[in-house]
């Protein structure tokens, strides 16, 4: 995944002279996870370069060059330091629009590694999606496979709207199925191969994953991997749905999903409280409730810090989704 | 095209004067320990101006200590300076070693940088706070903290006094007055401005330090720090490490300007330049700032120059952007070696007691170790318990915690 995300950096600055590059050790070091390993020897320093070691100087930056014409793409090293940004992305990009009576817009992508796995603690694990799922006017996308990344990735660049996309950073070098000890690659996984060229994958539209008639299963990031091992394990014939797009989020797929299966699970791995399956939760009993047999299950981090030496009993693991699957047949 | 060339069509940007490949060159320091003399405890901010732009020193380039900031210490106080410095590499190189069998998920030294936190932390008192960044664990050293306490949370046990909950190197030692780390950078600089301001409150001789890197000077908690204990004239020390490197990104891309400690006169706080491999002038520079501080004239504002001679971290590879002999070149040498030839040229320390010393903290690391992990290690367990995923989170455990706590002990894998 960290050579699809490259490959789609480098496709659009390729094809857009007004898309730039910068962060945080992005440009001669290429990134902490070298995912803008070599684009500034291949585009030039005044297209991929490094900034200054401030997150709310570089939303600023981004602003004001995102409404100046250009199209900057810009990495938040990790999600958990991109509060010193809030303020600029929540009151400043994501309102512009808006408040200029659709004069000025902002078409800035903030790149970010979410998310946990990787004993990195409270400040290098948290996945905040729902703080930005909550803020009008902001684009939330979550990818999940190599495939996907590049495709999302393209799309979040070329739209007019602002977009936080969040990568799991778990999976860049491949998916996760919950068992910290077995650990593959993405060799031989069906969403590993990844065109050299230019392709979009639409922002709002969904992934089913796995089609299946008992249970729908939603889940973004790093828990599509760990939903699709539980599915397996459960014996149960569900469909997932990798929802790739969570602001605006995919109701059709979501809604004739729930209609046929008449059961879901929900599986992040943010917090659960106000986490954003509840917002999903709230909208699918609105839409089908009457074709709902059993309560919808959310399986979530727990609503506290996220811990480093007992990370595996934070993270959502494929033992309490098959509990939730199971609890969604049995009424 | 040059990039000079390339800065006058498009966007400026600096690159770090030396990538891998390139042969680093440095001028020689042209400050020596005689230039700069003590202001007045009470000076104005200005007075300063020279001291910010040239460098504060003690220990010259052969080992020889003299000058107004001589703080003329007993053999006994700067040999214990030694024995701490010595302790944190010895000390640091054992915990890299043990990251690398998976002990640890991960670990940054202190290598090049030992003098600074203790230098310091020796020049205050017990009772001040410190509010460190991630390279300033040797303070710990100085307040008394044990190794073995140290080493229990590094590798995550049950005896590591915060559970679990923090990556390596993230300590807290209330005991020491050492606030918990966090690891977004530069958060503590500003945040040490209202512990100095509650002593102040208080009316206690308390004084606050801090410190942040060249890097996070560009956050804003840096500026406002700095303004804040301008303000209210907090009784604090304000210092800016500049090590050369934040990851990859070079100081000349922290800010346009290569000095970082005259930046403080802007807010009428006065300012240091300090070779931060020289412990006297550190020590020399922070008694001064500790006794303006406690007769309540505010804030002192410190540039340490120093070099990270290690990685950032144990998942950095710095020869991808210098390099990787850069740090022999760079003029302000090894604090540890500086202060060692300033020893033996001044009073009877010698190769052969220094050689000893090393073996002695050797022997007590390795002691510190085996003890630490009797209490388990990362590798292996065993952990703290899961439940403290859901202790502290808050003063006393909501109902929505429970029941999530009830839900946890189901599932426990660890």
């Amino acid at each position: 995944m960290v050579q699809s995300v490259n490959s789609a950096l480098s496709n659009m600055l390729e094809k857009d002279e007004d898309v730039i590059l910068f962060g945080e050790d992005i440009g001669y070091f290429g990134g902490v996870f070298r995912t803008s390993d070599g684009l500034q020897s291949k585009f030039g320093k005044h297209r991929v370069f490094d900034s200054p070691l401030s997150e709310g100087g570089i939303a600023a930056t981004a602003f004001g060059m995102g409404i100046n014409g250009l199209r900057p793409v810009v990495e938040i090293q990790f999600a958990d330091y991109i509060f010193p940004a809030y303020d600029q992305i929540v009151n400043e990009i994501a309102k512009v629009r808006h408040r200029s009576g659709g004069e000025f817009w902002c078409p800035v992508t903030f790149r970010t590694p979410a998310g946990g796995g990787i004993r990195g603690g409270h400040h290098h694990s948290q996945s905040p999606e729902s703080q930005f799922t909550h803020t009008p006017g902001l684009k939330v996308v979550y990818c999940s496979t190599p495939y996907n990344s590049k495709g999302l990735l393209i799309s979040a660049i070329e739209s007019n709207d602002p977009v936080i996309f969040f990568e799991p950073k778990r999976c860049y070098r491949g998916p996760f199925y919950g068992d910290p000890h077995n650990v593959p690659t993405w060799k031989g996984h069906s969403e590993a191969e990844v065109p050299d060229s230019h392709y979009n994958i639409p922002l709002g539209q969904a992934r089913i994953a796995k089609e299946g008639t008992d249970c729908t299963v939603i889940a973004w990031g790093t828990m599509v991997h760990v939903a699709e091992k539980a599915i397996k394990d459960s014996g149960i014939n569900c469909e997932l749905i990798d929802l790739q797009t969570l602001i605006p989020w995919d109701k059709e797929t979501i809604v004739n999903s729930v209609k046929k299966t008449g059961r879901c699970v929900i599986v992040h791995e943010a917090p659960k409280t106000s986490g954003f399956g509840s917002e999903l939760s709230a909208s699918i009993q609105e839409r089908c409730f009457y074709n709902l047999e059993s309560p919808i299950e959310r399986v979530a981090g727990w609503d506290t810090p996220f811990p480093h030496t007992t990370e595996w009993d934070y993270m959502p693991s494929p033992a309490r989704i098959i509990d939730a699957i199971k609890k969604t047949q049995e009424e | 095209m040059s990039s000079e060339e390339e800065g006058n069509i498009t966007i400026h940007v600096p690159d770090a004067p030396f990538r891998p490949g390139d042969n680093p060159v440095f001028d020689k320091w042209k400050w020596s320990p005689d230039d700069l003399k003590k202001p007045p405890i009470d000076c104005e901010s200005e007075e300063t101006s020279a001291h910010s732009r040239g460098l504060v020193r003690v220990i010259d380039d052969e080992g020889m200590a003299y000058g107004d900031w001589d703080p003329n210490l007993e053999y006994k106080e700067i040999l214990q300076g030694l024995k701490h410095m010595v302790r944190l590499r010895i000390f640091d190189d054992r915990m890299m070693k043990m990251q690398r069998t998976g002990k640890l998920s991960f670990y940054m030294q202190s290598l090049g940088e030992e003098c600074i936190a203790i230098a310091q932390t020796m020049a205050l008192e017990e009772q001040d706070w410190i509010f460190p960044t991630y390279r300033q664990p040797g303070a710990q050293f100085v307040r008394g903290r044990s190794m073995v306490s140290m080493i229990c949370h590094c590798i995550g046990n049950v005896e590591d006094n915060v559970k679990g909950r923090q990556m390596p190197v993230h300590y807290t030692y209330k005991k020491g007055r050492f606030i918990s780390i966090s690891s977004p950078v530069g958060t503590q600089f500003s945040q040490a401005v209202g512990v100095a301001l509650a002593s102040k409150y208080k009316q206690l001789n308390e004084v606050t330090i801090t410190w942040i890197g060249d890097g996070a000077s560009a956050e804003g908690d840096y500026h406002y720090g700095l303004n804040f204990a301008s303000v209210y004239k907090a009784p604090v020390i304000l210092n800016v490490v500049n090590n050369h490197w934040a990851i990859s990104t070079h100081y000349n891309m922290a800010s346009g300007s290569t000095n970082f400690a005259s930046r403080g006169l802007a807010y009428e706080i006065p300012c240091f330049r300090v070779d931060g491999n020289d412990f006297l002038a550190l020590y020399s520079v922070t008694k001064w700032a500790r006794e303006r501080a406690k007769i309540g004239l505010g804030a002192t504002h410190i540039e340490i120059l120093t070099y990270r001679t290690g990685a950032h971290s144990s998942s950095d590879d710095p020869s991808r952007y210098r390099p990787s002999n850069e740090h022999e070149f760079w003029p302000g040498g090894d604090p540890i070696e500086r202060l060692k030839i300033h020893l033996i040229k001044n009073y009877d320390w010698t190769d052969e007691k220094h050689l000893q010393l090393e073996n002695e903290i050797d022997a007590e690391v390795i002691l510190a170790y085996k003890e630490a992990v009797k209490h388990g290690d990362l590798a292996n367990g065993p952990y703290p318990s899961s439940d403290t995923i859901f202790t502290e989170v808050y003063e006393n455990v909501p109902w929505h915690l429970q029941e999530q706590w009830d839900e946890m002990n189901k599932w426990k894998v660890d």
